[in-house]
């Protein structure tokens, strides 16, 4: 389902890339996102470009989301194969990220046996962790509790939670619990009253990174990407200088700047997601068959080098 | 072989009686353990496709048995709270059943996608 369609003709995003030219980026759905932060200034490279780049940067993170293991569908019969890949491609760097953020749905159906791979992957990469679940995360019996007990048993609530990092400050959000009908991703009022209090006591020149499943902006509500309160939860951050918003969810890179608040999404490590309004439905995107590694792999990086839109890098206009 | 025989021809005997017996007093003919053999019309499948409920609207009588199948390769439930009703998670080609004792109008959703949306209308 949801096949590439060739006939549709190539339209412009607004970051300039046209949706053929998109997915001939998505190197290797794995990626992840390699962050610098830099003087409270995030910019984020791609992978490949990071695998390049001298180390020469004061600090860095990463972000990985969409494992989808046990995922085994047309679209890639082995979401087990590319996770490994990326967690090798995260081993390569030429400078070792402090930590590595999982921005959900670590698997595809919450099972045990998923649950063990991935975390059995992902601790290759020798470097710490930190999750916030996916939709596909909850599906156990106890509808979650198979989640917190392995990923965040620290955390609040849903799962969500909060820690500092030389000078910056992380906040872990939960928005896959108690969806409303009709509606998109939900943050809940006792989640709110959390982050409220959470940036309290923060001085406003902290920069913020905030990180959740489904986009905290709004993406395409037609297909449910977005956070029905997300602007609720941003409002609390409205005096930062410096707000990185990284989420997951819609399996491809999208980002958005407003004011002082840069929004990303990540690529998956499973497979790839329509881009919104392209196909009848979100639903995996089947490449031709034999060309799986072509989107997922690293074979096409000429465009991820040589043009700007895919290597983000953002100012916020003041601190 | 005799016996037997007619064992089995006055077990037939009695069970054409019952069933005149029942026809003539209005009674339901079968009963609830015989879904094989259970009237048309109480026993209707919805389709899980695309990230739609296929048909989205739908009427029933009282005592039917929906049955929702995923054809998608991504897991979708089946969620009403004004049915009482909760799927596990349905992966592709899982189904899943329930039967509509009450009148009334229920909405339901996914609760994985929540844009996704269904209502079944059940009337007397």
């Amino acid at each position: 389902m949801s096949d590439f369609d060739k006939s549709v003709p190539p339209q412009l995003d607004a970051d300039g890339v046209d949706r053929r030219g998109f997915l001939e980026c998505m190197t290797w759905a794995g990626t992840g996102m390699l962050w610098t932060l830099a003087g409270g200034l995030p910019s984020a490279v791609t992978m490949t470009k990071a695998l390049a780049a001298t180390p020469n940067t004061p600090f860095t993170f990463l972000q990985i989301s969409d494992s989808h293991i046990g995922f085994d569908k047309a679209a890639n019969p082995d979401a087990r194969a590319t996770l490994r890949e990326a967690i090798a491609k995260i081993k390569a760097l030429p400078m070792k990220p402090s930590f590595m953020i999982h921005t959900g749905d670590i698997s595809h159906l919450s099972k045990d046996n998923e649950f063990d791979d991935a975390a059995e992957i992902i601790k290759e990469a020798g470097i710490p962790v930190f999750y916030v679940p996916g939709e596909h995360d909850l599906l156990d019996e106890g509808q979650g509790q198979s989640y917190l007990k392995r990923f965040a048993p620290q955390s609040k609530g849903a799962g969500w939670f909060s820690f500092d990092s030389q000078g910056i400050h992380y906040i872990g959000l939960v928005n896959v619990v108690n969806l409303q009908a009709g509606g998109l991703g939900n943050l809940g009022t006792e989640q709110l009253e959390w982050v409220k209090k959470d940036v309290a006591d923060l001085s406003a020149s902290t920069p913020i990174v905030v990180f959740a499943h489904i986009p905290l902006w709004t993406v395409y509500p037609e297909w449910g990407w977005g956070t029905v309160d997300g602007a609720e939860a941003l409002s609390y951050l409205k005096r930062f200088g410096s707000v990185t918003v990284l989420n997951g969810h819609i399996h491809q890179v999208m980002q958005k700047v407003e004011g002082r608040v840069a929004f990303h999404t990540a690529r998956s490590t499973a497979f790839p997601q329509p881009a919104p309004g392209t196909a009848p439905s979100p639903g995996p995107q089947t490449v031709p068959a034999g060309d799986l590694r072509k989107y997922l792999g690293i074979a096409t990086i000429d465009f991820v080098r040589s043009s700007e839109p895919l290597a983000i890098i953002d100012r916020p206009l003041a601190g | 072989m005799l016996t037997s025989n007619t064992i089995f021809s006055r077990r037939s005997q009695i069970f054409g009686l019952a069933l005149i017996a029942a026809i003539m007093a209005g009674f339901p003919v079968l009963a609830d353990d015989a879904p094989a053999a259970a009237p048309s019309g109480t026993n209707t499948k919805v389709k899980i496709d695309n990230f739609t409920f296929n048909p989205a609207q739908l009427t029933v009588k009282v005592g039917t048995t929906v049955t929702w199948q995923n054809v998608d390769d991504i897991p979708h439930t089946v969620v009403s709270i004004a049915a009482k009703m909760r799927s596990k998670a349905l992966d592709t080609n899982d189904s899943f059943s329930f039967t509509f004792k009450d009148t009334g109008e229920f909405s339901y959703f996914c609760s994985l996608h929540p844009h996704m949306v269904g209502n079944i209308v059940v009337t007397r």
